[in-house]
């Protein structure tokens, strides 16, 4: 019976939202802005903080980065090894850095250059699109080979395939044994325009033999934490005093701080937008309130045929609840579309979440109701009698 | 004879009108048998309007009883009198008061709806009303599609659908033409004939004469129909 009254009640709000076109439609546009922008500020800002995420990703999963900042201290092969040995290290990937004259034929740059080991590519999470990567081999033969970056192998010999070809580097001849996939630039850094070469060789090329920066691969995510102690003990007994000279970095610490400034960021657009929802709830009560005083006589000749308190609250409630609804409805359309054309045409990366298009339609909703029970009380609490005698 | 449908003892109600108490009724009494068509006649400030809307369950009495087929009113919360004056009670109003938005058919079911009646239900008893106002053809048209005699028959017939103990009609013909006024009334005396308890409000003698019985009413007073008061009432 209840039921019915509701269907009964939503048909005749439709009715008297239809016979009332624009004025609906104007007191629904604070609803359909508030639902949209709520939407589409929240995609823009979880698009970001996606994009973020997965560049600092591309940089290698459950990676640990320990560095030196003073020549006192030196990162011997042995201590390399020792860090490779604690338990929670997947593997291990020391570095060696600079820049290096490259030529091929008349084309020279300046370009990075790494020397660094086998692992480095699963660390790192570098793959090679052809060719190999370096071995734990050429570093022991000091091969003279080089593995190039997507760009630097477009840059010296275009379309066709370097493999195979030699190329100089600070004078020396090197052969090209692979190329890497391209990884685009992440937080700055291209990771394509680079040479790679044995650590051995590239210790050469640097004419130092420092290693100033060692990238250490965990096993599990969880474990991150652990491993990170557990390094920072280990370089703690292994150079007693000099914490200050070394830092040992989380990737996730990084991910997680970005996390935060990303959350803190989608809250407070959120937030903003949600604001207008607000307003426009008020745009409700408002347009509810006039109705109440317009449709007077209506709701005497309702009450005198019978119209209970609770049927005639019902009937208002349900009005201003369908409004916001068909607000909401609307609000969600036209932030997609409009989410959808900002991605587009602005490349921005945007991420719609369900929960959020969700949450925005369940807050109008309740912006309907909560607004709507002041017009929809005052509406039921007419004297009929005094309510026949108006003149609406 | 069988109890009568309405029964009003010694009801007094009091308005504060500027300053002024007004007695709008003054200790009236008056019972009403079922099938009686009766008009209540009084000027304009005579406690009339404050007459009918204790008869129609829309006020409370200051003082007094008044028993409604067999219940007492006097002390029912709002709640209670809205589901009396659905039940008991068919108004038919000067100005119609049709929803202008619902069609002829959706005015009539109107009551039905606040009784709770399924929808077959009230769409059979809506056209049956219809069907006794003979505008079974229109039940589709909106008020204003209607002319005012037929909307006021609408408005009989959504009196009517409800089944209600009494009719009450407060100046049914007030807004209409002479011509429409006679067929409103016929309507009326028919309707009469077929058991309808009608309770008439006017302050025109030349209509309240249609009815069977007259009371009349005057600075909250009400007197039993007597010829010498009928004289009074002419000027009006």
């Amino acid at each position: 019976m209840l039921f019915l009254g509701i269907l009964q009640s939503i048909k005749m709000a439709f009715k008297s939202i239809r016979s009332n076109k624009l004025r609906s439609v104007l007191t629904m546009l604070g609803i359909i802005i508030g639902v949209s922008s709520v939407i589409i500020l929240v995609s823009i800002a979880q698009g970001s903080s996606k994009n973020i995420t997965s560049q600092i990703n591309q940089l290698g999963k459950n990676l640990l980065t320990v560095n030196t900042y003073s020549t006192d201290l030196e990162l011997t092969d042995d201590t390399i090894s020792q860090l490779g040995k604690l338990s929670g290290v997947k593997a291990v990937s020391p570095i060696v850095s600079g820049r290096v004259n490259v030529r091929k034929d008349r084309t020279t740059s300046q370009v990075s250059v790494i020397g660094t080991n086998a692992s480095y590519s699963d660390v790192r999470d570098t793959k090679v699109s052809r060719g190999r990567f370096i071995t734990d081999l050429d570093i022991e033969y000091r091969q003279k080979i080089a593995v190039l970056g997507s760009e630097t192998a477009e840059t010296f010999f275009g379309v066709n395939n370097p493999v195979g070809e030699y190329i100089q580097l600070n004078g020396n001849s090197y052969k090209v044994v692979g190329v890497l996939a391209s990884k685009g630039s992440s937080l700055g850094q291209s990771g394509d325009n680079v040479v790679i070469v044995p650590l051995s060789t590239g210790q050469l090329l640097a004419g130092s033999t420092s290693i100033s920066t060692v990238y250490l691969q965990g096993k599990s995510e969880s474990q991150m934490n652990f491993v990170m102690n557990e390094v920072k003990m280990k370089l703690a007994a292994l150079f007693p005093g000099k914490s200050n000279d070394y830092g040992v970095t989380n990737q996730q610490d990084v991910m997680d701080t970005m996390s935060s400034v990303t959350n803190t960021m989608t809250m407070l657009l959120g937030g903003i937008a949600s604001i207008s929802l607000l307003v426009g709830g008020i745009g409700i009560m408002n347009i509810m309130l006039v109705s109440v005083s317009e449709r007077t006589k209506e709701i005497g000749i309702r009450k005198a045929i019978g119209a209970k308190r609770k049927d005639i609250l019902l009937q208002f409630l349900i009005e201003s609840v369908v409004l916001s609804a068909m607000g909401g409805m609307i609000g969600i359309l036209l932030g997609l579309g409009c989410g959808k054309m900002v991605s587009t045409f602005m490349n921005m990366s945007i991420s719609f979440s369900a929960p959020v298009i969700l949450y925005s339609f369940l807050f109008s909703l309740i912006v309907g109701v909560v607004f709507g029970v002041f017009p929809a009380n005052k509406a039921s609490k007419l004297n009929p009698i005094q309510a026949l005698r108006s003149g609406a | 004879m069988d109890k009568p449908i309405i029964q009003i003892n010694n009801m007094s109600k009091t308005y504060q009108l500027g300053g002024e108490t007004v007695h709008a009724l003054n200790n009236v009494s008056l019972e009403i048998n079922k099938g009686e068509f009766l008009a209540i006649i009084g000027p304009s400030g005579s406690g009339k309007s404050t007459l009918m809307n204790m008869l129609g369950c829309l006020d409370h009495p200051d003082q007094g009883s008044y028993l409604l087929d067999g219940k007492e009113i006097g002390k029912m919360t709002d709640n209670q009198l809205a589901a009396i004056r659905n039940q008991k009670i068919g108004f038919i109003f000067q100005n119609f008061n049709l929803l202008s938005k619902l069609t002829a058919l959706e005015n009539v079911e109107l009551p039905l709806i606040y009784a709770g009646a399924s929808a077959g239900e009230r769409h059979k008893r809506a056209m049956d009303s219809l069907n006794k106002v003979g505008l079974k053809e229109r039940a589709g048209h909106l008020p204003a599609q209607l002319s005012g005699g037929q909307q006021q028959r609408v408005a009989i017939a959504r009196a009517l659908a409800g089944q209600p103990a009494i009719l009450l009609a407060d100046e049914p013909t007030g807004a209409l033409d002479s011509k429409t006024s006679k067929e409103i009334l016929k309507l009326m005396q028919q309707l009469n004939e077929l058991g309808h308890t009608i309770i008439l409000i006017t302050h025109d003698l030349e209509i309240a004469k249609q009815a069977k019985r007259m009371v009349s009413i005057q600075d909250g007073e009400l007197q039993e129909n007597g010829g010498a008061l009928l004289g009074d009432f002419a000027i009006y």
